[in-house]
């Protein structure tokens, strides 16, 4: 079996995995991470976005072999302890989210959102996400969550 | 009234968000079991077939592979067939057909995904290679598909007990008042329409872990479900014979369910039998591919209707015929859904005097039909709401003025089909909704777009539903097979900090937001003093659980009357403590009080005292402060709005653009204003999902043609806008909190308003109706004057 | 998944030889198409040979008039990309539309074109545009390349290693999505080469992606949306399905063509 090595949320990890074995069951079954979802078999949902070196990339459309040598950047290392993301802090105010399941994957498709748009526009918002089927929230308080967080982030950096 | 900060009425955030947002939610595939093993199962690829000789010498023989599974397995062990929960008696007191679901199909398979055999074995993909070389002889028969066509007869039934593919034929109303009243009608409208089948698509795919403990010879099911007591009780007493005490449910974190996880589903019954017959703990978990055939599917009915009025608009009477789809078995509720769910809600907000409704349920080789948010509501108000529309239009009469006309004004209201609305202002959520579209703007709007090329139409619906399910002796008398009282109880733990035991279930909806508003409302206690604890029959006493909008109805009563226990029993032993009478002894703000006096104690020192009771009126109060109450509902909830949608068509593609969506709804009181919106966000774009996207195509040969992400539209986050959403306030009348749910209201109300926006907008070529979805093609084929393909395009 | 031998060789002439020494391996780009067909075990290569550690795939050049996008390029390299921008902003917009970000992040302009999906949007503009596909072993032509639905003349094991797009005067794309899947219902690719005009079709035809004469020459006369008014597609040879009718997406193609022009400018 191949032998990978990654860094997943700062961590280094070398494991040997089948090549048949996609990057999102290293994830949840190796590691443990539960909080990266998987909703669809057709790369549609993404209630399995991850990042892999800085850009979000839907963990159940890559084969972990792919992403050997990679920075891995999953929900659960996003903030540390009690500590919120200011897009996770967003999505709380606004009631961005409900069953929670579709959470982790918009949570990691928006925080790669502002990284290259920091004040998106709602037109823009709703593009960028149509990546991420939510079923709960209609997708209004979502939207309304990232321009929270797009307002706190920007006055974030203002302030650093 | 004002309002406690964290209490009835605050938009407190939610308190669950934390776990969900960090990842640390802990949903049912997330749990692993020692020794776990994992299940696939072989469906049919057909959809109706007797079943041959099924070979199993090769897939035994693949790595990895534990056990296999078929229906004789099931029946060497008596295991009972997937129950109907609700028995449906139609015209001449004919009881409905109700044949024998088997677990693993059994002699024949009736559709497409109906499990065959079941593979557990070490890993999943070694489960999935042994599942390839299992070889099943499928004798192929001819699929029942269409419900018209099924109705002829003809061809081989899909039940043998049903000849003619009929489960029953079904009535309600007063057929000769209503002939009456169509005898004196100036005017009639029409309607054919269909409300098309649709797939709930919770986020989370359905998933099961069967375990069970030789030690102990106790089972432990793992499992999606928006009622695991509920689950409980079917599969224990109907499918497994397994006594209460030795079946525990648990249904963790469950991503979304819309109905599609209130029912019982085979694969819950296969993983706690075998898991028993290898003793190792199984788990399944869908692939989406496979939640399209197996999950329970919603909606699909085939209705003509026709409304009277007289010569000033006023309805007098309403017909309407339903053909209703059940697919290939009876799921749980599938039954009470196109019935009474549907039938008693024809009224809708109007006076109409006379109703009546014939509902004709069909098998056909499809997957079963059953609940999906709003439920029979959504199709009786799509038939209500299209017809008072098409009938403004046809009378020339505005379509808010029409249904003005009709509005009931005095309460309580007894319908002509059956129920009795106890109160409602629907002048209210109208002018709210007109005020915040800016209706009488519209026709400006309608000019300038023109000017631009484009289409624009304004829908309006008014809705109504029976929300609060129910009142037991009532469903009971209607057919259902179980009470829909809900349980809970109140923990009051001796440093003072409160558990709540709800047989509620939160699948997104933020009980432990809003049911410890109420609890530190009603205590005056922090809202961090208390914990709500849902979805697990081991500590939850009982419960009926979570759907037809009735948590905070029926759940959240049960928890106000345990809670009104609690106090009740904090008076006497703060009367003890206080040497006063109890009458004197007052609950106002966290702590009993001797009235005009300043003698207290506070909620707290109480707590301690029922746990220390060094102090305290042994001989005729027990220690301990702990209650539990049943609450069975008095009557439904009635909630009821108006909801204004304004389109713009492109007549170059057809394609439909939502510029506005304004809901107003009157949900009685509300205890969080940011969740009741968050709910009704979510249920208008399941209403425009259904009213311009979403659509379940079966070929003729009932092979599904819309069968993952690729083929069935999920709207996305760019196929809507952002809304409109207010609400007005009638408070229910016979629950405490005076609420009546919020849950199903954006589902119901948006697929009229959607498409009488759309008929609006294309008013001038000539159209009585378009079906939903109302997709680019079939507009663009009206305004080209193209025949539109009728039914499953 | 069924079980395969993986390798990611370092340069292209290790994936050549990897390729011809097993004729059932299957070349990996991006995998936003390979990796969920092996998912739902759709296919059974023996072996899958991974580009992603070719570094000489991965670049963008311009070179006076030619755009040289490397197979490896995601298409939101390209989409992002100030030298595509200035050049073909068409492309850009084209490989910006593509499914969606996290898809974008990943899929490579080498795998669409050696994919060549019915809908997919990437052979529209190689088609539109008379680039080539440049491979380990030849130089083709894009009005030779496409060969049916899912078909191209590559031979087995052959390996794009970039393409070559001539810079046209102006270009335009737009489409139309499949609300499902999001891929092209219908999209139009126009081109005002400088020795003509081109527009090719995807999402709709029968044979995969495809040049509409009518639309050429009606554009050739007049390059404005207007002179597409009235110009009719035949519905022969396009493929329709519950998301559109032949007749349809017929009617669409001028449609999306007219607001290809409109982009154009």
């Amino acid at each position: 079996m191949p032998q990978i090595s990654l860094e997943v949320n700062g961590k280094s990890v070398n494991t040997e995995v089948a090549a048949n074995t996609l990057l999102v069951d290293v994830l949840r079954t190796n590691l443990a991470l539960t909080g990266t979802h998987v909703g669809c078999v057709t790369s549609q949902c993404g209630a399995c976005v991850v990042h892999v070196n800085g850009a979000s990339v839907k963990s159940c459309t890559m084969l972990a072999v792919q992403a050997n040598g990679a920075k891995i950047m999953t929900i659960e290392g996003l903030s540390q302890g009690t500590n919120m993301h200011p897009v996770q802090a967003a999505f709380k105010e606004a009631h961005g989210l409900q069953c929670g399941f579709c959470t982790p994957g918009m949570v990691m498709s928006v925080t790669d959102l502002l990284s290259r748009n920091a004040n998106p526009s709602e037109t823009e918002i709703r593009s960028w996400l149509k990546g991420n089927i939510c079923r709960c929230t209609g997708y209004h308080n979502i939207v309304k969550a990232v321009q929270i967080a797009a307002k706190s982030m920007a006055v974030k950096v203002a302030a650093e | 009234m004002t309002v406690m900060e964290n209490g009835i009425g605050a938009a407190v955030k939610r308190r669950e968000d934390f776990r969900f947002l960090k990842g640390l939610g802990r949903y049912t595939d997330d749990m692993v079991m020692p020794k776990q093993t994992h299940c696939v199962f072989v469906r049919s690829p057909v959809a109706h077939a007797k079943l041959g000789k099924i070979d199993l010498t090769a897939a035994m023989k693949s790595a990895g592979v534990v056990a296999i599974f078929t229906a004789a397995d099931l029946e060497a062990d008596n295991v009972g067939g997937v129950p109907c929960g609700w028995l449906v008696t139609g015209r001449e007191n004919k009881p409905m057909v109700e044949p024998k679901h088997s677990i693993l199909a059994s002699g024949k398979v009736r559709h497409v995904g109906d499990p065959v055999v079941a593979v557990i074995a070490e890993t999943i993909e070694q489960a999935k290679d042994a599942a390839e070389k299992v070889s099943i002889d499928y004798q192929e028969l001819p699929a029942v598909v269409d419900m018209t066509k099924a109705l002829k007869g003809g061809g081989t039934p899909v039940h043998d007990e049903a000849a003619n593919n009929m489960c029953f034929d079904w009535e309600l109303g007063d057929q000769a008042a209503t002939d009456a009243a169509f005898a004196k009608a100036a005017h009639i409208c029409k309607i054919d329409l269909i409300n098309q089948r649709l797939v709930a698509n919770a986020m989370e795919p359905r998933a099961a872990i069967g375990s069970y403990d030789i030690a102990t010879d106790e089972h432990l099911l793992v499992t999606t479900s928006q009622n695991p007591h509920v689950i409980r009780l079917l599969m224990g007493a109907f499918v497994l014979n397994i006594p209460e005490h030795k079946l525990r449910v648990l249904s963790p974190d469950v991503g979304g369910g819309f109905g599609s996880k209130i029912f019982h589903y085979a694969e819950e019954a296969f993983v706690t039998w075998a898991s028993k017959k290898i003793n190792r703990p199984i788990k399944w978990v869908a692939e989406r591919s496979e939640s399209f055939v197996s999950d329970a599917h919603g909606r699909d009915h085939v209705t003509h209707a026709e409304m009277a009025f007289d010569k000033d608009g006023n309805a007098l009477g309403l017909k309407v015929d339903t053909l209703a789809n059940m697919g290939a078995y009876l799921s749980t509720f599938a039954p009470s859904v196109p019935t009474w769910l549907h039938g008693t809600l024809l009224a809708g907000q109007y006076t109409t005097p006379a109703i009546y409704v014939n509902v004709k349920a069909m098998f056909t080789n499809t997957v079963p039909v059953d609940a999906y948010r709003g439920a029979g509501r959504p199709e009786a108000t799509f038939v209500v709401e299209r017809l008072m529309s098409k009938a403004a239009a046809e009378l020339g009469i505005d379509q808010t003025e029409l249904r003005r006309k009709n509005f009931i004004r005095t309460f309580p209201y007894q319908t002509p089909v059956a129920v009795v609305y106890d109160i409602g202002d629907y002048d209210a959520s109208m002018d709210k909704a007109i005020e915040l579209a800016d209706y009488k703007g519209f026709e400006a709007r309608r000019a300038a777009a023109k000017a631009k090329g484009k289409l624009r139409g304004i829908g309006v619906a008014s809705y109504i539903e029976a929300c609060g399910i129910a009142p037991s002796s009532l469903v009971g008398a209607l057919g259902a097979r179980a009470g829909l009282y809900e349980a809970a109880t109140v923990r009051v733990n001796p440093t003072g900090s409160v558990s709540i035991l709800t047989g509620s279930h939160s699948h997104g909806q933020g009980h432990d937001t809003t049911f410890a508003q109420v609890v530190a409302d009603k205590l005056g206690i922090g809202i961090e003093s208390v914990d709500i604890i849902h979805g697990d029959t081991a500590r939850v006493p009982f419960g009926m659980g979570t759907y037809g909008s009735r948590s905070l109805a029926v759940g959240g009563t049960a928890i106000v009357n345990a809670l009104q226990k609690v106090i009740d029993k904090g008076r006497k032993i703060a009367a003890h403590l206080l040497e006063a009478s109890e009458s004197d002894v007052v609950f106002e703000n966290g702590a009993f009080q001797v009235k005009g006096t300043d003698k207290k104690k506070t909620f707290g020192e109480i707590a301690l005292t029922a746990y220390v009771p060094h102090k305290y009126p042994i001989d005729h109060i027990e220690p301990g402060l702990e209650e539990t109450a049943f609450y069975d509902p008095k009557n439904f909830t009635f909630p009821a709005g108006t909801y204004i949608c304004e389109i713009e068509i492109d007549p170059a593609t057809g394609q439909t653009e939502i510029i506005k969506f304004t809901a107003a709804d009157d949900f009685g009181n509300i205890v969080n204003p940011m969740i009741v919106e968050g709910q009704v966000h979510g249920g208008l774009v399941q209403g425009i999902g259904q009213a311009l996207m979403e659509n379940t195509v079966y070929d003729e040969n009932g092979q599904l043609k819309t069968g993952s992400y690729m083929d069935y539209c999920m709207p996305r986050a760019d196929d809507v806008p952002s809304f409109q959403v207010a609400t007005t306030v009638t408070a229910c009348t016979h629950n405490p909190l005076g609420v009546k749910g919020c849950g199903e209201a954006g589902a119901i109300g948006s697929p009229p308003a959607v498409i009488n926006a759309v008929c609006d907008a294309l008013r001038d070529y000539g159209v009585g109706h378009i079906d939903m979805p109302a997709t680019p093609e079939k507009i663009w084929r009206i305004i080209n004057g193209a025949p539109v393909a009728k039914a499953a395009e | 998944m069924y079980s395969f031998d993986y390798s990611r060789p370092g340069s292209v002439a290790d994936a050549a030889k990897a390729a011809s020494a097993n004729p059932e391996a299957k070349i990996l780009a991006g995998g936003q198409t390979l990796v969920p067909t092996l998912k739902q075990r759709l296919a059974s290569p023996s072996a899958v040979i991974d580009l992603g550690g070719i570094a000489d795939l991965k670049t963008i050049k311009r070179d006076s008039n030619v755009l040289v996008i490397g197979a490896m390029v995601t298409h939101d390299a390209v989409a992002r990309s100030a030298e595509v921008k200035a050049a073909i902003p068409a492309l850009a917009i084209l490989a910006g539309a593509i499914g969606d970000p996290a898809v974008r992040n990943v899929g490579t302009i080498g795998g669409s074109v050696a994919n060549n999906d019915p809908a997919a949007d990437y052979p529209s503009a190689v088609l539109a545009l008379g680039a080539a596909v440049i491979t380990d072993k030849r130089e083709i032509p894009a009005d030779q390349y496409f060969t049916g639905m899912f078909s191209t003349v590559l031979d087995a094991g052959e390996i794009i290693t970039a393409i070559r797009f001539p810079i046209p005067k102006r270009a335009g794309y737009a489409k139309m999505e499949q609300r499902a899947s999001r891929y092209a219902l219908v999209g139009a690719f126009v081109a005002d080469t400088g020795s003509g005009i081109r527009c090719a079709v995807t999402g709709c035809g029968a044979g995969g992606v495809f040049r509409s004469t009518d639309i050429e020459a009606a554009l050739s006369a007049n390059f404005s949306t207007d002179a597409l008014k009235n110009v009719k597609v035949s519905p022969a040879n396009l493929m329709g399905d519950i998301h559109g009718s032949v007749d349809y997406r017929a009617a669409m193609v001028p449609v999306m063509a007219g607001r290809a022009v409109a982009a154009a400018g």
